[in-house]
């Protein structure tokens, strides 16, 4: 059973990398790493919100926060973004401590109520600060184009693959996390608050754990982002839709499991695509009611989302722990 | 800074604090019967503003008048969707129940932006319109019969809730869903009730403000942000208290875009949101 | 002996207008067991929770090997050797029967194969093994509460907290966990066990504690309490006999 879903993997992960070589219309290839993105944000998300159960609605907060955060350093200080993608994940850090600190004591409903809160303040504190650009948001210069300017302009290759490394390294960190102490006790903490204080673990200590990785890896997302599209504003970066569609991702596909936000994104993105084509152009609201649509029926028939559908029959995501040696 | 500003502002606070009450009341209502936190709140109000807007553009009707029409309609509504998609999930994890209400809110502004397009949209006459004077102060005839129809129908369902034999099992559902249903009380009736008045609220409050605001389909935000913090505010499921802190609210909303900055309204109220569940969880009225 | 594990002094427990202990007493020396007892109401549960830092006493002192304990939080009860079952059992039902017990002994092996290790060994002990892999919702509730009671055993703890163990159990599964309860004491963890089914309590109590309205009304072992007429009295006939489930 390992060795299947390893060949199967490895399989995935060499189409992953060969796509873009062989599907060389630039359509295709924004398609993909619109895909990319997405499954990174979800799974980002999916620390805090699938494994950790702190469900957040504000999340978008992050995203901005490391779009802003590297965009500033560029433009005003010259810093490389990729310096500024660190400098970003640090911040949004901060902020999900500072969120978390005031905000951890709520249960469930509330704590989603907080974090939609506190992601409107976000954008209209931002919205109202010339500092930060206001409504009107920043252009970034092309000034600075290859590898270390992070902006690439004769092909969308190297975002691809960036978005690529991204989402894998977003992976290998939520595998990582579940692999240790603080993978088990998130999920004690998700499944039996109190049982898991009896047990002498933390609630804010490892809640914050998850904070920390979710938020400062949704902004390093937000730094890509901005470097991709070379503009951002409140609207494109800090607005509760990007959060209702950062959690949508992870709970369509799968919510607690490490490759539900792929999936979640793969046929979000291929839902919105095709409501684009067949509807022509989102401003109808018809992305909204299909994401609506697929939240109720999540909510009403398979909470586990679409990874729900293979749980059955696919060996786990966690492999049972072995343990050391023989006690006689 | 004269005592006539700061009375006229603070007056319109209350004003604009009453019909954010009522919308408050409809969910704090829910929310004490069946521990559900409904998301879509806002929706029934934007889908009351729009049976106004379409009674009054098709028909040429006041929403004064259609109100009582309004009010069945979302009545309706929010007993349909207790039916076809709460119920499901009554007992489910509260991630779902999340998801669910969540998703409705989603689903209802991507509908209203589908019919109805995103186009603000305005009652442009109506029989409330002008101006009324209050010790020496002007005020709009529209928010003050608002206010008063906001009142009234508080009024109505403190009556209802304390004086009706349906009002006292309700309220009994909300204490104890098991010893109510032990005296013979079915619960499915009085959830489905208690969405339909949920609804209603919030559908008369829509009414009643398309006599002056603006009407489009995300106009349910603003207010279920309001209606959150107020629930919160005056504790989860006390109706007495989430009309109290929408008069609250409404005046350190209006003072404070007034003294401070419009643009901030909201984030001086989400921060009272955020200081009060932070310092008392269970809200000034709510139980612990 | 030395000093007693565990000195509880005149705890007192408001909730707002009700009192739910008034001025209970006791202590308990390493392995010893400890029965407590009373009728429905008797705030068994509420000495409970003070016990394991889910509120505060509003009075009264909890020393735990002579350190003042009363109002820290459950957690650092529990890294002071305290471990609890629930009433109602809170297994973690996303988990396996093995990662369950491996939350407990993660308590104080970090490291997963380490925790691992304790935890197989942990459910050797109490003969759950078998089910080791099995996802934990799928067990048939004496198990659930055996599997509980396997984590809490798990963090490694001086002083055991049991909260009716026995309920709902057949006459055979509560002889097993009778005996279960015995290799604990062996091994020279004390317990304080609330319990309702007397068979359960009665052979294994090395001293009985009964509280009714909140307040202790006899002390002692578990042949004089059978016997005190107050004991019965609270009672109202009940006696050494289950109460039926």
């Amino acid at each position: 059973m390992r060795r299947a879903s390893s060949a199967l993997g490895f399989a995935a992960l060499a189409s992953a990398v060969a796509f873009p070589l062989l599907a060389t219309q630039v359509t295709w290839q924004n398609t993909a790493i619109l895909m990319l993105m997405t499954a990174q944000m979800g799974v980002a998300w999916n620390i805090l919100g699938g494994y950790a159960g702190q469900v957040s609605l504000g999340h978008a907060a992050f995203f901005g926060a490391g779009a802003y955060v590297s965009t500033l350093l560029t433009i005003k200080l010259g810093i490389s973004p990729w310096l500024g993608m660190g400098a970003g994940a640090v911040v949004a850090a901060g902020l999900g401590v500072l969120i978390g600190w005031p905000c951890f004591r709520l249960k469930g409903h509330y704590f989603a109520m907080a974090t939609i809160a506190v992601g409107e303040i976000v954008q209209t504190v931002v919205n109202g600060s010339e500092l930060l650009g206001g409504a009107v948001g920043f252009t970034l210069p092309m000034a600075e184009t290859g590898f270390w300017g992070f902006v690439f302009n004769r092909s969308k290759l190297p975002y691809y693959y960036i978005a690529l490394g991204l989402l894998l390294a977003t992976v290998l960190v939520n595998w990582l996390v579940n692999r240790s102490h603080v993978g088990y006790y998130l999920r004690a903490i998700k499944d039996e608050p109190d049982a898991a204080r009896s047990l002498g673990v933390s609630l804010t200590r490892y809640k914050m754990i998850a904070m920390v990785l979710s938020a400062g890896l949704t902004a390093m997302g937000g730094t890509l982002y901005a470097q991709k599209e070379l503009f951002i504003d409140p609207g494109s970066t800090l607005s509760t839709s990007l959060s209702i569609k950062i959690a949508l991702v992870a709970i369509l596909g799968g919510a607690g499991t490490l490759w539900g936000p792929v999936l979640g994104a793969v046929v979000l993105t291929a839902i919105e695509e095709a409501s684009r084509i067949a509807f022509g152009g989102t401003g109808r609201g018809t992305d909204l009611v299909v994401y609506g649509l697929l939240l109720v029926l999540i909510a009403v028939f398979q909470p586990a989302g679409i990874a729900g559908f293979f749980q059955k029959h696919a060996p786990r995501a966690v492999p049972p722990p072995e343990p050391e040696g023989e006690f006689p | 800074m004269t005592v006539e500003l700061l009375l006229q502002t603070l007056l319109s606070g209350i004003l604009v604090g009453l019909v954010y009450a009522l919308v408050a009341i409809g969910l704090t209502l829910i929310f004490g019967v069946m521990d559900i936190v409904n998301f879509a709140h806002g929706e029934f109000l934007m889908f009351g503003m729009y049976a106004a807007f379409w009674g009054f553009a098709l028909w040429g009707l006041d929403p004064i008048f259609t109100l009582p029409l309004t009010t069945l309609m979302l009545f309706a509504v929010g007993v349909a969707v207790y039916k076809l998609v709460i119920r499901r999930i009554t007992d489910a994890p509260m991630l779902s129940q999340i998801f669910a209400t969540f998703g409705l809110m989603i689903l209802f502004r991507g509908l209203a932006q589908y019919m109805w397009k995103p186009d603000f949209r305005s009652v442009d006459h109506t029989v409330v319109a002008g101006k009324v004077a209050f010790l020496g102060l002007q005020f709009g005839l529209p928010q003050v019969v608002a206010a008063a129809g906001a009142v009234a129908t508080t009024a109505a369902l403190w009556w209802f809730l304390r004086f009706t034999r349906l009002g006292a099992a309700l309220e009994a559902t909300a204490a104890d869903k098991e010893a109510a249903a032990l005296m013979g009380i079915d619960a499915q009736k009085m959830f489905a009730l208690a969405w339909g008045i949920g609804a209603a609220c919030a559908g008369v409050a829509g009414a009643l403000l398309s006599t002056y605001y603006p009407i489009f389909p995300e106009v349910g935000s603003t207010f279920i942000l309001v209606a959150f913090v107020l629930v919160a505010l005056g504790g989860f499921g006390s109706v007495p208290g989430a009309f109290w802190a929408g008069i609250l609210v409404g005046v350190v909303e209006v003072m404070g875009g007034f003294l401070w900055d419009p643009a901030y309204k909201m984030v001086l109220v989400l921060s009272l949101y955020l200081v009060v569940v932070w310092f008392r969880p269970q809200g000034l009225m709510g139980k612990a | 002996m030395s000093a007693p594990l565990l000195e509880v002094e005149g705890l007192t427990k408001r909730f707002g207008g009700l009192t739910a202990n008034e001025d209970v007493s006791f202590t308990l020396r390493e392995g010893e067991i400890m029965g407590l007892i009373g009728p429905n109401g008797a705030g068994k549960t509420t000495v409970f929770n003070s016990l394991a830092g889910f509120f505060p006493p509003t009075s009264g002192t909890i020393r735990l090997d002579g350190a003042l304990v009363g109002g820290l939080p459950p957690e650092a009860i529990a890294a002071r050797g305290v471990a609890r079952t629930f009433q109602i059992v809170r297994i973690f039902r996303s988990m396996t029967v093995l990662e369950n017990v491996m939350v407990g002994a993660m308590l104080h092996h970090r490291a997963v194969p380490a925790a691992a290790t304790i935890a197989l060994d942990t459910l050797r002990f109490t003969g759950l093994e078998r089910r080791a892999h099995d996802p934990a919702g799928q067990l048939t509730v004496a198990e659930q509460k055996r599997l509980e009671l396997t984590r809490a055993l798990a963090t490694e703890p001086r002083l055991l907290l049991l909260d009716e163990v026995m309920a709902g159990l057949t006459a055979s599964e509560i002889q097993e966990a009778v005996e279960l309860v015995k290799r604990i004491r062996a091994r020279g963890i004390a317990c304080v066990v609330v319990e309702h089914v007397m068979e359960g309590i009665m052979p294994i109590a090395d001293r009985m504690l009964v509280l009714e309205n909140g307040r202790k009304i006899a002390e002692g072992p578990p042949a004089a309490i059978a016997a005190d007429p107050v004991v019965i009295r609270a009672y109202l006939g009940e006696g050494y006999i289950a109460s039926g489930h």
